[in-house]
């Protein structure tokens, strides 16, 4: 009993994902049922049933062209290409590469990410002086700063993996910051009690309180981490990844518009993919410190 | 550490201390926490500190742990500064919360301390068994803090204070968060870890019944400056059950503690501490006619 409930408290998150999307689905194909173009379904699931339905409005936005439907999309994933692939294939294999260099900078930027918040939070002065640059740094749009980085280091993935990295250390650094801060002030009284050490009193209180906040700039890293991968291949034409998939799908728009809608679909999968890996990878972590409201205290 | 030459010498001495607190030469703000204060404790006294809120009594407990130093004045603990002491690690800690970490099993919790201080793994898990069973927790080792009652946790902390066998142990209102029944129970158990450990002990609390039943001396403190306004000898018998708080004389140290402190509410116009009084009157008159 216990153990399925907690199974299930941890499935929550791609339950309620999952809802979302469904209902997201439902929207979109309702507003084509509305102002789309005319619809002609022939043998709906093999009922041998033909519909056909002419939407009493016509929205600009909802044509066949620039929202297709539904299962045109779905469609759109078993194409096959001029050398047999299928557009699945070739978009997963494009995505595992972006994950690849994604999860690279996921992890660079995390460790670089929390080193950092580490010194600040011991030498007051410097985060006065250094955390103004680390802010600044953000500001600038990664756009511009990609191509210095992957032409720049001319080391194509590493590169990538690189911007990556440059989008992920932002949001740890500033939840690190907070959440080394965020022990009980009487347990810091203890750990003076005992005599402890820095390394010490950061091992055993620092850390260990701040992975709460830890796990909310890890939430924001992650997905942030792929954004920053797709972004890094676009200057150096990297054609493995998903960054080539989305051009193509750009230029080929007005002829097979599912193709870029595939490739969006994908991209965002990805996304909410590595967000939930961390949310499911947090939650393991944490199931000490969570308290079920009906546990007996 | 209690051997020949710790009895000889007391384990706390103080000696003209005096706390000014004010923030950053703010006049309007500055407050005297403690003026004058002498006193000394010899190995294996139970001495509580008593006293209506703004007295200093834990303001002095954290002076005897150096976490926080005197404005002026010495205190020497084991025959060194206090913060020779504390490095050495001399004393335990407990407040009036429990203070466990979440993440760590109550076992993990126990063991804190003696990780820091660089026992080795094997040890650390015998000490932290050995004081799990001192507190009758053994059962719960394995348990996290958020799944025991407030008692319980609060002996964790006694168990984690006592586990790298201090000198001294010092207790900031302990008990102060639990109901009456767990508190008069922790009592009993507080005087059988003492007797068995044979540590001293300074312990605070707004309590008077609690610091007649467990102490060997009351030292009653007074506001406004903070100070020591006398100290009680309790005479009871060293061994201590719930008889004790049925003894003839027992009802007078407790008059002669609540006069020591109304002397002081005279002067200062304090009432804080009126709940303990009215509660011990009717202990009292239940006592005197059954």
């Amino acid at each position: 009993m216990a153990r399925s409930a907690s199974v299930r408290r941890r499935l929550r998150p791609l339950v309620g994902f999952l809802t979302v999307l469904v209902v997201l689905l439902i929207a979109w194909e309702a507003i084509k049922f509305i102002g789309g173009d005319t619809w002609h379904i022939e043998n709906v699931l093999g009922t041998g049933v033909t519909i056909d339905h002419d939407p009493p409005l016509k929205f600009a936005f909802a044509t066949d062209v620039k929202l297709p439907h539904v299962w045109a999309i779905a469609g759109e994933f078993g194409a096959q290409d001029a050398v047999g692939d299928t557009t699945v294939t070739r978009l997963l294999r494009a995505a595992l590469f972006t994950l690849r260099n994604a999860a690279i900078g996921f992890a660079l930027g995390s460790t670089i990410g929390m080193l950092l918040a580490i010194l600040l939070v011991h030498v007051r002065i410097l985060e006065r002086a250094i955390l103004p640059l680390v802010v600044a740094s953000q500001t600038i749009p990664i756009i511009a700063i990609a191509p210095l980085i992957v032409i720049g280091l001319k080391a194509d993935w590493f590169g990538v993996a690189i911007v990556s990295t440059y989008l992920t250390f932002f949001p740890v650094t500033i939840a690190a910051l907070r959440g080394l801060r965020a022990f009980d002030p009487r347990a810091m009284e203890l750990m003076r009690s005992y005599a402890a050490s820095r390394w010490a009193i950061l091992r055993k209180l620092r850390l260990p309180a701040s992975r709460p906040y830890l796990f909310t700039g890890f939430r924001i890293a992650a997905p942030a981490a792929v954004v920053g991968s797709i972004v890094g291949e676009l200057p150096s034409l990297i054609q493995d990844g998903l960054a080539r998939q989305i051009i193509t799908g750009m230029q080929y728009y007005s002829l097979n518009a599912e193709y870029l809608w595939a490739t969006i679909a994908v991209s965002s999968l990805l996304g909410i993919g590595v967000y939930l890996l961390v949310a499911g990878v947090e939650n393991w972590v944490l199931r000490h410190e969570r308290r079920p409201e009906a546990a007996l205290a | 550490m209690t051997n020949e030459t710790t009895q000889a010498r007391p384990v706390v001495d103080i000696a003209g201390v005096s706390k000014v607190f004010d923030a950053r030469g703010q006049r309007a703000t500055r407050v005297e926490a403690l003026v004058g204060i002498d006193l000394s404790i010899a190995a294996g006294e139970f001495v509580s500190l008593i006293g209506p809120s703004g007295c200093g009594k834990s303001t002095l407990l954290r002076l005897i742990g150096d976490l926080t130093p005197p404005t002026s004045g010495t205190i020497t603990v084991n025959g060194k500064p206090a913060e020779r002491a504390r490095r050495d690690r001399d004393y335990g800690m407990v407040f009036q919360a429990p203070v466990l970490f979440d993440w760590r099993t109550v076992q993990g919790n126990v063991e804190l301390p003696l990780e820091i201080s660089g026992t080795s793994k094997a040890q650390r898990a015998e000490r932290a068994k050995e004081h799990l069973r001192l507190v009758e927790l053994s059962d719960f080792a394995g348990h996290y803090p958020w799944q025991l009652s407030g008692g319980m946790q609060q002996r964790v902390a006694i168990a984690r204070a006592l586990a790298v066998d201090p000198a001294l142990l010092l207790m900031d209102e302990p008990f102060g968060a639990l109901d009456e029944m767990t508190r008069e129970r922790m009592n009993l158990e507080l005087l059988k870890i003492w007797e068995r450990t044979e540590t001293t002990i300074v312990f605070v609390t707004h309590s008077i019944a609690e610091a007649v039943f467990l102490s060997t001396r009351v030292v009653v403190m007074s506001p406004r400056p903070g100070r020591i306004s006398s100290i009680i000898d309790i005479d009871l018998p060293r061994e201590r059950n719930v008889e004790t708080r049925e003894l003839e004389q027992y009802f007078h140290l407790v008059t002669a503690v609540r006069e020591a402190l109304r002397g002081d509410e005279r002067s200062a116009g304090s009432t804080d501490g009126d709940d303990d009084d009215l509660a011990e009157r009717r202990v009292a008159a239940e006592g005197l006619s059954g």
